[in-house]
């Protein structure tokens, strides 16, 4: 028996010790560094083998559209997803030195200036910038570049303001008045990607000065705070589980509606609320890891995101918005898409700086 | 035994073996749980904690930071009001439950003790969907009460307030109390009571002066875990609880994620894991004064069938509460994956419900044509490879560490290793996934993106189950037993095999059990590190809920009904082996 047991702890052993091993040569994510060497030898455009783009969880791809840039350049596209943004960026920051991947996607303007400060991402003068407007490039060294952008902006039931013979609100100050009252879920800005996009553009639209008088008239008018936009938008929005009409989601949420409706539908249930400086863009983006030894590549890649094939899957696949000027946009999403013609600016400088206090204040103001 | 000198001096030798063997073994016994928590959780934690602590300027900075700001005294005081009242109210209701259990034989007794295991694999963001179908706003609950009394308001506020964090925990943790107390009390000898009442005890004399007694180590046990659950609750606070509520946990991802001030995280991680610690200190030495040496009875023996009046009653009256608490949440749950709730108007329309498997359908279909589209078999076979390999090694390391811990509990090392045993409980999951990035990357431990990493985690917290379900039961077989088998001439070895395996068969089904659906159920180490290609059934079921759409919520739905059978027929399938059951004694 005392041999048998000695068997199962040199099994366990084994099997850890091989757990541990096993992935390294043939399926972890990074290949060693002999074997990026070899593939050196052999020059990058004959075989490259892998390259290994982190991302956050929200990221998605067509097939087609991966097996275009992998056939073209004769190569193998992993991807890593690493957590909601702020964790897959954290992640990337502290793997600096040993860098998780080539490419990092999907640090938005909230998240921008952690990032450059940390120095994460290398310079790269890509010439598809000349497709992108200055508008989106936050960036002035190039280093982050910009690949889609969304925004948040309040959405509301349809159906309800019909039935109550109210009009929908037109814009954030409607919603201070006594007839919305108990009408609006909001996500808290410390644990809400959303939720920080729309305290942000209340404080763009409302200034420094205003923008906390604003939510206190909102708390005046009983609005409800839940913690993440699941709970808002299926337990507290009207349209779902709750019976709130009003609710801080996404411009491309209505389409959406339309598009993962039980069965066909013409028009979506829900709208958007656009009015000028109602809503806050989010803008993600891409760039080369600092550290990486697949630099072309990686550049070859980045271009790819930015071209009008990569561009023009972007819609439908994570419902945020194409950056190229080039790119077109999907008849469904065409249809019912309500882009606002102003969004409320906050600069990411802006926000690094204060987020904190932001938070802060917000948090004194509306739940205590 | 041997004749002449020569036989004496070898048997005396072969003594000296012995007892040197029997010094040694406790340590190694040890020795690969050792290896395997300094390699995945000591180095990691402790990177991570230099690596945050020395971001800031001056070391003692966070601290400052941290212990004179308000916001985390508060924060303190009520992660640890809630585990406390969260805790009783779990022991409220499962020692009952633990009760009926184990004395009583009835049918569906396994369907109802699997049926009361599923909620500990739910994911926050389903359960607290589910909560809201039964008690939202617009739940059951509350339309049937507006009907009832005619009132214009729902009634019942239960997301965002404290009520909704205290059934929530009971909701997951009230099977670990069923289990771990449950399975202990099932092996007591009845006739000890018996004995009681036969010299004049009441009712109440024989539970508080025997029973309670004689279950305190298994009850420290179930209690110690249910609280450290509590304690590190994140999800359930987050959701359930609303913006108002934060536990230690949910302040240290705020600090984590939201402001990066890794400094200040690390200052509360190790808050977080001081009060673990004390926990379990004070839980070692408590456990070592009350355990008792009992001899364990078959389960033939102590359990009996409902005849009598009263027990009949005592059952019905548990069945109901535990299906009420634990199971209606999830039938809500599950009746939504197969409803279609007519087109325009969401769940609130006039139009009847209809029944449908469309949303069963659609998981199968790729209608976006996308890189990470999932078919549910592949998700499913993800979920069980990782649980199977997560019992496996739980049981591996568990097992020696709990024969040690059995065998000696008075010494040090063993009274310093069981605390440090239960430390990953207590950790801050955010705290220790980013440990991972940085420790483990260089070859050959370059695990950061490697799915085994994936088992290796959820062993992490498996491991004090297993220890806590098998330490009580292995400590309770009476030394006298294992003494005379030694006398007899059996090697420690023997000892184990004919002594020890037998007598906890149980124990060891139990554990696996743990393992198993601590795994099924873990979302935040999954989520990090499962590859895109292949996720588990939780991280499959946020993909859907995180969009916006009527066909991502009810495939949510579906897949979570999906995980909750799984599950079941998981856990019933290990109840079905045998381990060499007391069965003989």
């Amino acid at each position: 028996m005392r041999k048998s047991l000695w068997l199962i702890y040199l099994l366990i052993i084994f099997s850890l010790g091989l757990a541990a091993c096993g992935p390294e040569g043939t399926e972890s994510s990074r290949p060693s560094p002999e074997a990026t060497q070899m593939e050196a030898t052999e020059g990058p455009e004959a075989d490259a083998g892998t390259i290994t783009v982190m991302t956050h969880d929200s990221f998605e791809i067509s097939e087609e559209v991966l097996a275009q840039f992998q056939n073209e350049n004769d190569v193998r596209v992993e991807f890593l997803k690493a957590g909601d943004t702020g964790t897959a960026l954290n992640r990337a920051i502290l793997a600096k030195e040993a860098p998780l991947a080539d490419v990092f996607y999907g640090v938005d303007n909230t998240f921008l200036s952690r990032a450059l400060a940390e120095g994460i991402f290398d310079v790269y003068q890509t010439p598809l910038l000349e497709e992108i407007p200055d508008e989106f490039e936050l960036d002035p060294e190039h280093r982050a570049l910009p690949v889609d952008y969304g925004d948040v902006c309040l959405n509301y039931e349809k159906a309800y303001f019909e039935e109550n013979d109210l009009e929908p609100p037109g814009n954030l100050e409607d919603l201070l008045q006594p007839e919305y009252e108990g009408l609006l879920v909001v996500e808290n800005p410390a644990t809400s990607s959303p939720g920080l996009a729309f305290m942000l553009a209340t404080i763009g639209h409302f200034g420094e000065d205003g923008w906390l008088d604003y939510w206190r008239g909102l708390v005046e008018n009983d609005v409800l705070v839940v913690n993440d936009w699941e709970t808002a938008y299926y337990s507290e929005f009207s349209q779902w589980g709750g019976t709130r009409p009003v609710v801080v989601s996404y411009g491309s949420s209505p389409p959406a509606e339309v598009i993962f409706a039980e069965e066909p539908i013409e028009e979506p249930p829900t709208a958007a609320v656009t009015a000028d400086e109602s809503c806050f863009r989010q803008i993600e983006f891409a760039g080369i890891l600092h550290g990486t030894d697949k630099r072309e590549m990686a550049q070859k890649w980045v271009d790819f995101m930015l071209s009008p094939a990569f561009q023009e899957d972007i819609p439908l696949q994570m419902f945020v918005f194409p950056v190229n000027e080039n790119a077109e946009l999907d008849e469904t999403f065409q249809k019912f898409l309500a882009v606002p013609e102003e969004t409320a600016e906050v600069s990411p400088e802006a926000i690094a700086e204060n987020r904190e206090a932001w938070i802060q204040a917000w948090t004194e103001t509306v739940l205590r | 035994m041997s004749g002449g000198p020569a036989g004496f001096v070898k048997d005396l030798a072969g003594r000296r073996t012995a007892s040197l063997r029997n010094a040694l073994l406790p340590w190694l016994l040890w020795l690969i749980p050792l290896v395997f928590l300094a390699l995945f959780y000591f180095y990691p934690l402790v990177r991570i904690l230099t690596i945050s602590l020395t971001r800031g300027e001056r070391l003692a900075e966070p601290f400052i930071q941290a212990f004179s700001s308000a916001t985390v005294r508060s924060v303190l005081w009520f992660t640890i009001w809630q585990a406390t009242v969260s805790t009783l109210l779990t022991l409220l209701l499962g020692l009952p439950g633990a009760y009926l259990l184990a004395r009583y034989d009835f049918r569906g007794k396994g369907l109802l003790r699997a049926l009361t295991g599923i909620p500990f694999v739910m994911p926050t963001l389903v359960v607290a969907a589910a909560f809201n179908a039964l008690l939202g706003p617009r739940g059951w609950i509350n339309i049937a009460l507006m009907a009832l009394f005619d009132l214009s308001a729902p009634p019942i506020q239960f997301t965002n307030t404290i009520i909704a964090i205290l059934v929530a925990h009971v909701f997951y943790n009230t099977t670990i109390v069923l289990r771990m107390v449950g399975d202990f009390w099932s092996h007591l000898n009845p006739r000890l009571v018996s004995a009681a009442r036969s010299l004049g005890a009441n009712n109440w004399q024989t539970l508080t002066k025997i029973t309670l007694p004689l279950l305190m180590p298994a009850i420290l046990a179930a209690a110690l875990l249910v609280f450290i659950f509590d304690f590190t609750s994140f999800g359930v606070i987050l959701v359930l609880g609303g913006p108002r509520f934060a536990t230690l946990e949910v302040e240290i991802y705020y600090q984590t994620i939201s402001l990066f001030n890794l400094p200040v995280a690390a200052v509360l991680s190790m808050l977080q894991l001081a009060c673990t610690l004390g926990l379990t200190v004070a839980y070692t030495r408590l456990s070592a004064r009350v355990t008792r040496p009992v001899a364990l009875r078959s389960r033939q023996i102590t359990q009996r069938p409902l005849v009598t009046r009263r027990s009949k009653l005592f059952a019905a009256i548990m069945i109901i509460l535990l299906i009420a608490l634990l199971t209606t949440p999830l039938l809500a749950l599950a009746a939504r994956s197969f409803t279609r709730i007519g087109p325009e108007r969401g769940q609130r329309g006039p139009d009847a419900p209809e029944f449908t498997l469309d949303f069963y359908r659609e998981l199968t279909i790729n209608r976006r044509g996308s890189v990470f589209f999932v078919p549910p078999v592949t998700a499913i076979g993800a979920s069980l490879g990782y649980a199977l390999a997560t019992v496996v090694f739980a049981l591996a390391l568990g097992l020696p560490a709990s024969w040690a811990l059995a065998r000696d509990s008075g010494s040090f090392i063993n009274r310093a290793l069981d605390s440090i045993l239960m430390l990953p409980l207590g950790t801050s999951a955010v705290t220790l996934g980013l440990g991972f990035i940085v420790a483990l990357n260089r070859p050959p431990l370059d695990l950061r993106a490697s799915p085994v990493l994936i088992p290796l985690a959820h062993t992490l917290v498996a491991l004090p189950f297993v220890v806590r379900s098998l330490t009580p039961a292995l400590r309770s077989i009476q030394p006298r037993l294992r003494q005379a088998a030694a006398v007899l001439g059996a090697s420690p070895g023997k000892v184990l095999r004919y002594i020890d395996l037998p007598l906890v068969g149980r124990a060891i089904l139990v554990s696996a059990i743990f393992a198993f659906t601590i795994s099924m159920g873990e979302f935040g180490a999954t989520a990090l590190i499962a590859r895109p290609e292949f996720p588990t059934i939780p991280v499959a079921i946020f993909r859907f809920i995180s969009q916006p759409g009527a066909l991502n919520f009810g495939q949510a739905m579906a897949l979570s009904t999906i995980l909750m059978a799984v599950t079941a027929a998981g856990m019933l399938a290990i109840e079905r082996f045998r381990i060499a059951d007391v069965g003989e004694f």
